[in-house]
């Protein structure tokens, strides 16, 4: 019984294992061809995302986007998950409504209404507005994390905080801020990770003038192979692996995800 | 007026977020609603009008063979993916702590991956000259070596592969919180575990699987790029032709409508999961 379970855990593993395997597989080849098992070993396929000039500049604007929409991200989710958790009222439960909204229904909707709203603005295909957009987009990552850590923040704590004569601002500073920090890193290094690997709404929002890493990707890849692209993509799995594994290592991984005293 | 601002006062820490959602959340959709009766313009991007062509459009065969492509792969991906995902999640939460966090990083870099590396690794994987064509071959199985994709089959495995992580991380809270003496209790009883899994694992987690159903169908649904990569144009599903009507034709008015039809399907069964979660307790 024990070793079917095993196996079963095992197929599903490989199932999600096999295409990364692949990639890497490839991301090494010495030729510049599509070849798996690789033939000989280099690394310059990696080199050259950080040589190539356009492969750089993709990689630039990801980076940039992804801090810009961090940072945005979590500059709306603090102060609502602040306000949701001090009034729960009807009002503040239908913000953090808006606020869970454009996480659950597909991308693609979004994305044209970015895309339509840019244009009526008149910033269709700005930089900022990939920022701007991707920021609102991923607002639901940093509002779940840090709802879910001032949920644990003990009341009594501003309570006691309170009548050794701390104002507003203090119990912030002191109290509520270290308490919730892990939980807005960890919302940040979400909202990081997926602005990197978001491709719609980059697209249609400054496709041909913001090119991102999934972008320049996606058109190497109608007009054939280089395994630059390869390499990417193993960067990006890396990056996911080490931000991932380093809130699992900091932080608590299952609890973030809704294991045992999660907001219900 | 003084407890106007008063009043006001206390609200103060929702008024940026309230307004950076506002104006950068439901403005868009308020546009893109109004867009989706305007008429389409060559010059510019649209003009405005009042018409329902771009909604009455839809009903045509080929629309009507759009949608039924994107319903019947989204729902097959779901099933799959939740299919697998139950079982597998129920044996994550019954590992170590340590391990449930190893697996939980995976699957969240899985999940977290563009969906270009997905259909460019799928492609790969699929391929004549670096795929599972060759290992086939190797193990005798096969003559030469040949490419499996662009198919249906190609499609339907790479929207499993994007809903499976998905699906398993909707269904971990629920499965995580399950008391475990309770299928202990069911073995204690005499029942085998793959009896118990059955007779009380899964009734528990109806509501839960059918919400993760859904929400997996949702998320498939919202696939714009492996049906190009991986599938043939007939494979084609409403969110390509969403994107491909608003960069390729030009034809802002009617993605947009195409948007707000597939926003309505989307909203009312992410609706009904929520129902379903409520119920659950």
């Amino acid at each position: 019984m024990l070793i079917l379970r095993y196996a079963f855990i095992l197929v599903v593993l490989l199932f999600l294992a096999a295409p990364l395997v692949v990639i890497f597989g490839v991301s090494v080849n010495e030729p510049k061809q599509l070849l798996f098992p690789p033939e000989g070993f280099s690394l310059r396929w990696y080199a050259e995302l950080f040589q190539a000039s356009d492969w750089l500049n993709a990689l630039r604007n990801s980076v940039v986007i992804a801090l810009g929409a961090s940072t945005i991200a979590v500059s709306i989710a603090l102060p609502l998950a602040l306000y949701v958790w001090k009034k729960q009222s009807k009002m503040a439960q239908a913000l953090f409504g808006l606020g869970v909204a454009p996480f659950l229904l597909p991308p693609v909707i979004s994305a044209l209404g970015f895309m339509i709203f840019w244009i009526t603005v008149g910033f269709y295909g700005q930089i900022y507005a990939t920022i701007i957009s991707h920021g609102v987009f991923l607002v639901t990552l940093p509002l779940v994390t840090i709802s879910l850590g001032l949920e644990a923040v003990d009341r009594q704590l501003i309570e006691a905080s309170r009548t050794m004569g701390a104002n507003d601002k203090t119990v912030f500073r002191t109290v509520i801020f270290p308490l919730a920090r892990p939980y807005m890193i960890s919302g940040f290094a979400f909202v990081f990770v997926l602005s990197l690997n978001e491709y719609i709404i980059a697209y249609m929002v400054a496709g041909f003038t913001a090119e991102t890493l999934p972008i320049k990707i996606f058109n190497s890849l109608r007009y054939g192979y280089t395994p630059v692209m390869a390499s990417v993509a193993v960067f990006f799995v890396l990056t996911a692996i080490v931000v991932f594994g380093s809130i699992a290592r900091f932080g608590d991984l299952p609890r973030l995800l809704g294991a045992e005293r999660a907001r219900r | 007026m003084t407890t106007l601002t008063a009043r006001l006062k206390g609200h103060r820490g929702a008024a940026y977020p309230l307004v950076m959602l506002v104006v950068f959340f439901v403005v868009p959709f308020v546009i893109m609603l109004s867009v989706s009766f305007f008429s389409r313009d060559d010059g510019a991007f649209f003009q405005p009008a009042f018409e329902l062509s771009n909604y009455s459009r839809f009903i045509s065969p080929f629309f009507g063979k759009v949608l039924l492509t994107s319903l019947t792969l989204s729902a097959a991906a779901a099933i799959i993916s939740v299919s697998v995902a139950v079982p597998f999640t129920y044996f994550v939460t019954r590992m170590r702590a340590r391990w449930q966090s190893v697996m939980l990083v995976f699957l969240l870099s899985v999940l977290s991956l563009s969906e270009v590396i997905i259909g460019f690794a799928w492609s790969t994987l699929l391929s004549k000259t670096a795929g599972i064509g060759n290992l086939f071959v190797a193990i005798g199985l096969m003559e030469t070596s040949q490419s499996f994709t662009p198919s249906l089959g190609a499609l339907l495995l790479g929207l499993t592969y994007l809903g499976l992580p998905y699906a398993v991380l909707v269904l971990y809270p629920a499965l995580s919180r399950l008391d475990p003496e309770i299928p202990e209790a069911a073995r204690m009883l005499g029942a085998s575990p793959i009896r118990s899994f059955f007779n009380v694992v899964m009734p528990m987690m109806r509501n839960t699987i059918t919400g993760a159903l859904i929400l997996v169908f949702v998320f498939t649904l919202g696939a714009y790029l492996l049906p190009q990569v991986l599938g043939r144009p007939q494979h084609w599903t409403l969110s390509v032709h969403i994107t491909d009507q608003a960069i390729f034709q030009s034809n802002l008015p009617f993605a947009a409508a195409m948007a707000i039809f597939l926003m309505l399907v989307s909203l009312a069964l992410v609706g009904i999961s929520t129902l379903l979660g409520r119920a659950r307790t």
